[in-house]
């Protein structure tokens, strides 16, 4: 899917500081090195599977299945992995490189917390120093993930500029990487960012759809009819894409955060309503006004509320061979309630905008037919959001 | 080609940046004729982006005073027309990738060239993927402006080799604003980019004082300073021109006491 330079069609790229250029080449020759070495990838299948938890559940949502009365609908348990998210499975591999190159030193962005939660806790296993930018928002939002991070040893620092969300965490850490990058390895969180991060990221999360593939094969005999993933950077989804998308027959939907809907300018709906840019290191769709100012997004989703999307989605999507739909908050919040009651399982309030997709999808499918929804998290974290969104002051 | 090279020929040259539309677009002309009069060489000015990685608080601050304040890439292409009714010294932009890309390259660059913009820096554009952006700087003259940083190494030579206008070496590594010592082996750069060019190298990042300057300056072909003139724009708002008048010529003062290659 990759060209030599990064590019997934029109977009991707490598377009960051000079400064930058030498640090990111160097992890691209590594990167290439330990993808193939039998060793690392035997220490890396061993962390997934003894550490992280792996091979996360396929779990057959029978009562929710019955009751939406269509496809037979299977839930991707990424919320059962070690630190609650898909995250891990990125960061162990992240940081297992950076420890092979040398490196003692990790950072990162994180919006809702999870994947700064998951690099703190590598970071913490390997012996690494950790720094975690967050935006000053989303330590308001997430504060129970701050606690979190500062109890696995990591440096949390709120990050004023801009909106003080998601992209200004991902510009913050850039600009800490310009100015120490002999001991420190950037842990980018999506598949977003400069050629090797949309690559190297997609595959240490490409077990997602691995394992769903041989997990439905197992239990159905056959691959799902539809796999669908909340996006927002794209890791969960392409994670949960990878390995059907030569497979033509599998649907596969990524549910962007709308926020308040595509026809107001509080969304966070990139591909449906972005254009083309060039931010953040990577040619892709991007929120941003008639003069090319990136757009402040909004979703009720930490995690989602970012104004670009990965290039592998970005080109997904022109090919169509991926679809993308708005999901609002409304809807996320009514799903994150429907699985809570109906399958007891709390999702993060990023998966609930799958779910939601789901629900509306489910009903117009045969009974023969099946459904994969990824749960890239768990909803513990959104509980006090979710109260408050319907009206209720709980302190967490 | 340019007319970039002018810059160079008064000895060693002070490149003056400022962020439009902070505070404003009037006070914007006022203080490019204030360091104009009192020796700037050349002029950088930025185009406001709302997430300009490259730069620190200083400079973030400067784009977001001026995005608040309305300012506009129209409304910059208009300054620049206006500035070149007495302007006379070399100008070029410096702003961010997607500025450019999202107005249309083409139709960006027309405009430098119609309204007298010289040249084009765009930091989070590295040497693999200027080609985004240099056939099109060739069809109209402005030179796309390449960088070198602490951490280039065994790039300095490629990208030296194919440099237009002048090469900007970046003293530091980490982001724009100003730094009490600079501690890169700039010297041994100079060298291996005078090996591979003969068009002139500046120094940025990180420079504020007339000593700085000077040391700079004393290894290249000239200084460029940011930060420290955004500072007083910041502090005196419409009365700033003055003191960036008063600045620059101290700075180029400073400049005129350097050693000659």
């Amino acid at each position: 899917m990759t060209n030599p330079n990064g590019r997934f069609g029109v977009h991707g790229g490598q377009y960051i500081p000079e400064t930058l250029m030498n640090a990111v080449i160097e992890l691209e020759e590594a990167y290439n090195h330990y993808k193939n070495d039998p060793e690392f990838n035997s220490e890396l299948s061993a962390l997934f599977n003894d550490y992280a938890g792996r091979p996360s559940r396929l779990y057959y949502a029978e009562k929710m299945t019955k009751d939406l009365g269509g496809a037979k609908i299977y839930l991707k348990r990424e919320d059962l992995n070690h630190t609650g998210s898909h995250k891990i499975n990125n960061v162990l591999g992240q940081a297992l490189l950076a420890k092979k190159m040398g490196k003692t030193r990790l950072i990162a962005e994180t919006g809702a917390g999870q994947h700064g939660v998951a690099t703190a806790t590598a970071a913490a296993l390997m012996g690494m120093e950790c720094v975690v930018f967050m935006g000053e928002e989303d330590t308001v939002r997430q504060a129970l993930n701050v606690y979190r991070m500062r109890l696995l040893g990591a440096e949390v620092i709120p990050v004023k500029s801009g909106t003080a969300t998601l992209k200004d965490a991902v510009s913050e850490a850039m600009r800490e990487w310009t100015s120490r990058i002999a001991d420190t390895h950037y842990c980018l969180g999506s598949v977003m960012g400069p050629h090797p991060f949309p690559t190297m990221v997609r595959d240490f999360q490409a077990v997602i759809s691995k394992e769903i593939k041989e997990q439905l094969l197992e239990k159905e005999g056959k691959l799902p009819d539809a796999v669908i993933a909340c996006v927002g950077g794209g890791s969960n989804s392409i994670g949960s894409f990878y390995h059907f998308i030569e497979d033509k027959g599998v649907r596969l939907i990524g549910c962007e955060a709308a926020g308040r809907g595509i026809d107001t300018f509080e969304t966070a709906a990139t591909v449906n309503t972005g254009r083309i840019g060039i931010f953040h290191g990577m040619k892709s769709y991007f929120c941003q006004d008639e003069y090319g100012q990136i757009a402040p997004v909004y979703s009720i989703s930490a995690g989602l509320d970012y104004p670009g999307v990965g290039p592998e989605h970005a080109y997904l999507h022109d090919i169509g061979r991926a679809e993308y739909v708005p999901v609002t908050d409304d809807e996320a919040v009514c799903a994150f309630e429907y699985l809570s009651k109906t399958e007891g399982i709390i999702p993060a309030i990023e998966s609930a905008h799958a779910v939601a997709h789901a629900m509306k999808l489910a009903p117009e499918m045969h009974k023969e037919q099946t459904i994969v929804i990824t749960i890239s998290g768990r909803g513990d974290k959104d509980c006090a959001a979710i109260a408050r969104y319907r009206g209720e002051d709980i302190h967490e | 080609m340019s007319n970039i090279k002018s810059a160079f020929e008064n000895g060693k040259a002070f490149i003056a940046f400022i962020t439009c539309g902070d505070p404003d677009l009037e006070t914007t002309a006022a203080a490019v004729r204030a360091a104009v009069a009192n020796g700037a060489d050349l002029i950088e000015l930025g185009i406001p982006f709302s997430d300009p990685t490259a730069e620190g608080p200083v400079i973030q601050g400067a784009n977001v005073r001026a995005l608040n304040g309305g300012v506009t890439t129209d409304k910059i292409f208009a300054l620049v027309k206006e500035l070149r009714r007495d302007v006379t010294v070399p100008m070029v932009f410096m702003t961010y990738a997607n500025v450019v890309f999202s107005y249309g390259t083409e139709r960006f660059v027309a405009a430098c060239r119609e309204t007298g913009i010289d040249g084009l820096i765009l930091p989070d554009l590295p040497y693999e993927e200027k080609e985004e952006f240099q056939p099109v700087c060739h069809e109209y003259g402005v030179d796309l402006i390449s960088l070198v940083a602490p951490t280039s190494e065994n790039r300095i030579a490629m990208i030296a080799g194919e440099a237009e206008g002048f090469l900007y070496l970046v003293s530091s590594l980490g982001v724009t604003g100003t730094r009490s010592e600079i501690t890169t082996d700039l010297a041994s750069i100079v060298d291996i980019v005078r090996q591979n060019t003969a068009i002139p190298c500046a120094i940025g990042f990180g420079i504020s004082t007339p000593e700085q300057a000077k040391k700079m300056a004393d290894i290249s072909d000239g200084a460029i300073v940011g930060s420290a003139i955004i500072k007083l724009l910041e502090k005196y708002g419409k009365d700033a021109p003055k003191y960036v008048g008063e600045y620059v010529k101290s700075m180029k003062d400073a400049l005129r006491g350097c050693t000659m290659d």
